[in-house]
């Protein structure tokens, strides 16, 4: 695990919890697709509460599919998920769905009631939320990511970036013991970029980030894994994976031009 | 469009037809049109009490009478086959202006013409005074069936997006220098369109994937109640109560 004295990039508040059961445990976990493709070839990893974790991989590598396990929209393989020592299968779907939160790569297709204020309601209230309650949890679901203004707004009508914002909003608002996020940063400009970042890091929540944006991944998630051909190929800290050269090269993983994660790691 | 999640049918105000509930107005139109249909054609009194009877509604909206009859235009593509009628209708013949007309294909004109007017108004008065996730709110109130609300729902939240798409589909042909210009191009768009259905398809499954991913079991959970009081839901019924007594004239006198 990174030591928060040395990593300037993501701060202390990173730091996993001790003593509570992980956020997240996937074990084994096998899957082919019913036309015969195999996606998932085995893959362990755990998550502990209060981790942000980045999910690294190429194209093709079956980060999606992986996804789709945790909340169980896709099911039917070997090996377990558990999350927070509750294991997924279909008698605690509906309490799994509550505790994992993902955010999907597209918020017009997250983001599908008329106002801002019902999509954001729509899990909660699929839980049975109600009343007082439901309407204190979509204002603090809502002021978690500054958008609490756009309340009454139809999303067709807010930016990108506002969108993306509300998405996390909406998922928020179940109160999930993790937050799983799908390229959380493509098609977003510089600053709605920034934003998200200090939005992301400013929850108290575990975080699981799927990307290929590996800057974002090393300035957010002080450890990644690297899902490669349906088994994790490497799990450690962001900034000593993204260092390894011929790791990156193996799974087809390029950084930036011009960018050197030694740098940002020590020097801030 | 303007902003919030007004449509264009839509005239924002604070009148007290604004204010009543989306399901009293719903019910009010359309036992209003119910009633109108139901109204014998020779009581052409009627009708024009009728008339009045929606000028008052208006008026109460505060929908200027331009802004009604330039949104009841919509309908002239539908009474076009009215006007038709007494010219190919069979039947006793008048002569009117020198042109040999027939007697019932006038009263049936007529009768097309009035109903529908008059349905068209009422709904026009309905749209411009109700926002329309107000009116899905009513839907949902008078117990249509949840599918059917929620397919108006995702209509209205998707057509947006699907239209955008389009756009874009578009412009990508004028790009390549395509322009429709004839019968010849007309496989293009076909296949623009087979493109698009099969884009909008894809969307659908990966929004009931978002939806499954939080929570959602087959029904939509309801977030807004709407409810009306007895004033509110006599204040909405006055309208076809009085058309009602209008039409009871018109089958006795």
């Amino acid at each position: 695990m990174t030591d928060p004295v040395t990593d300037p990039v993501t701060g202390p508040e990173a730091a996993p919890v001790t003593g509570a059961p992980a956020s997240l445990d996937v074990s084994g976990l096998a899957f082919a697709y019913p036309d015969g493709h195999q996606a998932l070839f085995g893959v362990d990893f755990s998550v502990a509460r209060g981790e942000r974790v980045a999910l690294l991989g190429p194209n093709g590598a079956g980060k999606t599919t992986l996804v789709l396990h945790l909340n169980g929209i896709l099911t039917g393989g070997t090996g377990t998920v558990t999350v927070a020592g509750l294991p997924v299968d279909k008698r605690n779907m509906a309490e799994i769905r509550r505790r994992v939160g993902i955010v999907f790569q597209d918020p017009d297709d997250q983001l599908f009631m008329p106002t801002v204020r019902e999509d954001v309601a729509f899990g909660p209230a699929a839980a049975g939320v109600k009343g007082a309650e439901l309407e204190a949890r979509v204002d603090r679901a809502l002021a978690l990511v500054g958008m609490a203004e756009f309340k009454d707004r139809p999303p067709h009508h807010l930016s990108f970036g506002q969108r993306r914002r509300v998405a996390v909003a909406t998922v928020l608002a179940m109160e999930p013991e993790i937050l799983v996020l799908d390229e959380p940063s493509s098609n977003l400009d510089p600053a709605s970029r920034r934003e998200l970042a200090d939005i992301l890091r400013s929850l108290d929540v575990t975080v699981l980030m799927v990307t290929h944006d590996l800057p974002y991944a090393l300035e957010l998630c002080p450890r990644a894994l690297i899902l490669s051909d349906g088994v994790i190929a490497a799990d450690g800290p962001t900034a000593e994976l993204l260092s390894d050269d011929a790791l990156m090269r193996a799974h087809r993983l390029e950084l930036p031009f011009g960018f050197d994660p030694r740098s940002v790691a020590t020097g801030g | 469009m303007g902003a919030g999640h007004a449509h264009r049918l839509y005239r924002h105000g604070h009148s007290p037809v604004h204010g009543l509930p989306p399901h009293t107005k719903l019910a009010a139109a359309f036992a209003f049109v119910v009633v109108v249909v139901s109204t014998p054609r020779e009581a052409m009194w009627a009708f024009g009490v009728y008339a009045l009877l929606l000028a008052a509604v208006a008026y109460a909206a505060r929908v200027p009478p331009g802004f009604l009859l330039k949104r009841l235009l919509i309908e002239v593509p539908f009474v076009a086959f009215a006007v038709l009628m007494p010219f190919v209708a069979e039947g006793e013949r008048v002569d009117v202006l020198g042109l040999s007309l027939s007697v019932n294909g006038l009263w049936g004109a007529w009768n097309v013409l009035a109903k529908g007017t008059l349905g068209v108004a009422a709904s026009v008065i309905l749209a411009s005074t109700t926002e329309l996730r107000e009116l899905l709110l009513g839907l949902q109130r008078l117990k249509l069936p949840p599918l059917l609300v929620q397919i108006a729902s995702f209509m209205i939240r998707y057509g947006d997006v699907i239209a955008d798409e389009m756009r874009r589909m578009r412009i990508a042909r004028e790009s390549r220098g395509f322009e429709a210009r004839g019968v010849r191009h007309w496989g293009v768009l076909a296949k623009s369109a087979g493109a698009l259905f099969i884009r909008s398809y894809e969307r659908g499954e990966r929004v009931h994937l978002a939806m499954v991913s939080r929570g959602y079991a087959g029904s939509m959970p309801v977030i807004d109640e709407v409810t009306a009081d007895r004033a509110q839901w006599s204040y909405a019924l006055a309208l076809p109560c009085a058309a009602l007594v209008v039409c009871l004239l018109g089958w006795t006198l």
